[in-house]
């Protein structure tokens, strides 16, 4: 199954329609990050992760674990397309007893940890790095953080062990929207410039458009030289694919009502038409 | 730690001096470590403090050392974890339980990684450190978190026996204890009599001693004190059962619940805070049993801690052998 970058083009504008009709649904969900990282998890998990339904208990897979949890539509939506769970639990997302909460947990299939306390994913990823080198496994270790959930100071902690345990098998990415609950990240508190942060703790770092098929797979596959973990800091855009959405704070959580609802549809259904055109 | 008066009651009942319990879990762990690869030490610069220096140098392929960064060291363990390593990461119980508690929360418990979170140096070990290297709130704070069981053992005996029990458990574990020199609870030659009592069981109190006017349910390095107040109180017609309560969650409600049959009164005795403890979790099972059976607990107040060596902050909160003999006597009317 292999797809051209074009294909994947095409199936993030669906992504995209899928998120905001369970979003919808639900009547809760943080559409802007979810937006925003739709792309990064299209290519991880359709060009990039070896991992399946079928082989997400071999010790071999690779790894991906969400810190960002909050953009767990996301991550749903990709899951039920690879086959992790039939599409339609999602209809059941924040319902009562449904496991398909507002952040990741284990009890869905493919999900690594329970995560959506920031600060939490990148420390994790260290460990599993550590314990697949220490059993000589090939497989890869990929962390999608926030750019506002830098501010959490475990990160830092996390950013210096990677380091020094040279876990050239570690990829930490950056969902830079550069907007967080509150407003523009810089404004709240100025984490930048974060390509010299990351390299300063000895990472090697990438800085590329979140939104480009071509680029993400670029940074994904490329390895580190010298065992150096990796930081690709994909500048996104929130509410990335409808227009009202886009870069505006305050669809971070934001529901849409039944009117921005349809215009959103209508634009993504647009884009839709044009790449079946193209 | 100990006056005169109760080293001559402990040298009475036969008790010997054993060595710190934080000794015995490093040599446990060593031996563990030794025949299985897969387990690992994660350290937060505690390696020292953990007496785990003679572990790094026999295994320094098992030692993961993170520096000062106790989220850090919860966050990594419960990734080593998933990748089927057999993690404990060791660092003092003040931090540990503190400063990574969101991590022990979300990362180890609420995710299921078997990691084994050990505790050194607990409750006022560090005593003269002051209050920022106690913890005194631990047990309050893990057991509110759920799926994770909490050892407290006093001699080395239940040390060892709890380090065995966290290594092959499925799911996480906490163990807390001291670094002073532990006595043993059982006299090396079992009295007549004594039978087979004194066995560590996870989830089992361990019985140490039968009475029926009192009952001692005591924990960690509090239980010594309660044995010897125990012995002093027979001097007085007093009987006393005296509990050691290594197991704090889930807690042997049988236990508690037949002590409040047998017994006219209970008293707990916790290195903990009074809050939150091994005393009120006792006073929960009694409540809600319908027990009136009169109930002390004694523990470390709610107020600025006073200042000294563990053994000076004990004497001053009345857990030595006159200072729970003296609760027993006031309870017993």
């Amino acid at each position: 199954m292999t797809m051209s970058d074009s294909e994947l083009a095409r199936k993030s504008l669906q992504y995209r329609r899928r998120v905001l009709e369970i979003i919808k649904h639900a009547g809760a969900g943080h559409t802007g990050g979810s937006l925003s990282c739709v792309d990064i998890l299209n290519v991880l998990y359709n060009r990039v992760l070896r991992v399946s339904p079928e082989t997400f208990d071999s010790p071999d897979r690779d790894r991906y674990i969400q810190s960002k949890g909050h953009s767990v539509e996301a991550l749903f939506v990709v899951l039920a397309d690879r086959g992790f769970f039939p599409d339609s639990q999602l209809t059941t997302l924040c319902q009562y007893q449904s496991h398909f909460v507002g952040h990741p947990t284990r009890k869905v299939p493919g999900i690594e940890f329970n995560t959506g306390a920031l600060g939490h994913g990148l420390s994790i990823g260290v460990g599993v790095a550590i314990g697949l080198m220490k059993d000589r496994r090939n497989a890869r270790v990929f962390v999608l953080l926030g750019d506002g959930e830098l501010a959490e100071g475990s990160n830092w902690e996390a950013a210096m062990a990677a380091s020094h345990w040279q876990c050239g098998n570690l990829v930490a990415i950056v969902d830079h929207n550069s907007l967080q609950i509150t407003g523009r990240t810089r404004d709240v508190c100025s984490n930048e410039p974060l390509d010299e942060k990351f390299a300063a703790f000895g990472w090697e770092v990438r800085i590329i458009n979140g939104h480009s098929i071509p680029e993400l797979t670029d940074a994904f596959r490329s390895r580190p030289e010298a065992s150096r973990p990796l930081v690709v800091i994909a500048n996104t855009v929130k509410g990335k694919g409808v227009s009202f959405m886009e870069d505006v704070a305050r669809w971070h959580h934001g529901v849409p009502n039944d009117e921005e609802y349809a215009r959103a549809l209508r634009e993504l259904d647009a884009a839709l038409q044009e790449t079946s055109h193209a | 730690m100990f006056s005169p008066a109760a080293k001559d009651v402990a040298a009475s009942l036969g008790l010997q001096l054993g060595r710190a319990n934080l000794e015995e879990f490093a040599d446990t762990l060593l031996s563990l470590a030794r025949t299985n690869r897969d387990v690992l030490a994660v350290t937060s610069d505690s390696r020292g403090s953990g007496k785990l220096g003679p572990f790094g140098q026999a295994l320094p392929e098992q030692i993961i050392e993170v520096g000062i960064a106790e989220q850090n060291l919860v966050g990594i363990a419960a990734g080593l974890a998933s990748c089927g390593k057999v993690v404990f990461a060791v660092s003092p119980a003040c931090f540990l339980t503190a400063r990574a508690l969101e991590q022990v929360k979300n990362d180890v418990c609420y995710s299921d990684m078997p990691v084994k979170l050990i505790g050194i140096s607990a409750g006022v070990s560090y005593g003269a450190l002051g209050t920022t290297h106690h913890s005194l709130h631990d047990l309050a704070a893990l057991r509110a978190i759920n799926n994770l069981d909490i050892l407290v053992p006093a001699d080395n005996h239940e040390t060892r026996e709890a380090i065995l029990f966290a290594a092959t458990a499925r799911r996480p574990v906490y163990v807390r204890f001291g670094k002073a020199a532990m006595y043993h609870l059982v006299p090396a030659r079992l009295p007549e009599g004594h039978g087979g009592a004194g066995r560590f069981e996870f989830g089992k109190a361990r019985i140490l001693r039968d009475g029926r006017d009192l009952c001692f349910v005591a924990t960690g390095e509090t239980v010594i004190h309660a044995l010897l107040a125990a012995e002093r109180l027979r001097q007085h017609g007093l009987t006393c059962r005296v509990l050691s309560m290594h197991t704090i969650k889930p807690l042997d409600t049988g236990a508690i619940l037949s002590a409040a049959r047998d017994c006219r009164g209970i008293i707990t005795v916790e290195e903990h805070m009074i809050h939150g403890g091994l005393g009120e979790g006792v006073a929960g099972v009694l409540m809600q049993a319908g027990s009136a059976v009169k109930f002390r607990i004694v523990g470390i107040p709610d107020e600025y801690t006073v200042t000294g060596a563990q053994a000076d902050i004990f004497r001053h909160y009345g857990i030595t052998m006159e200072g729970l003999a003296a609760t027993a006597r006031a309870l017993a009317g």
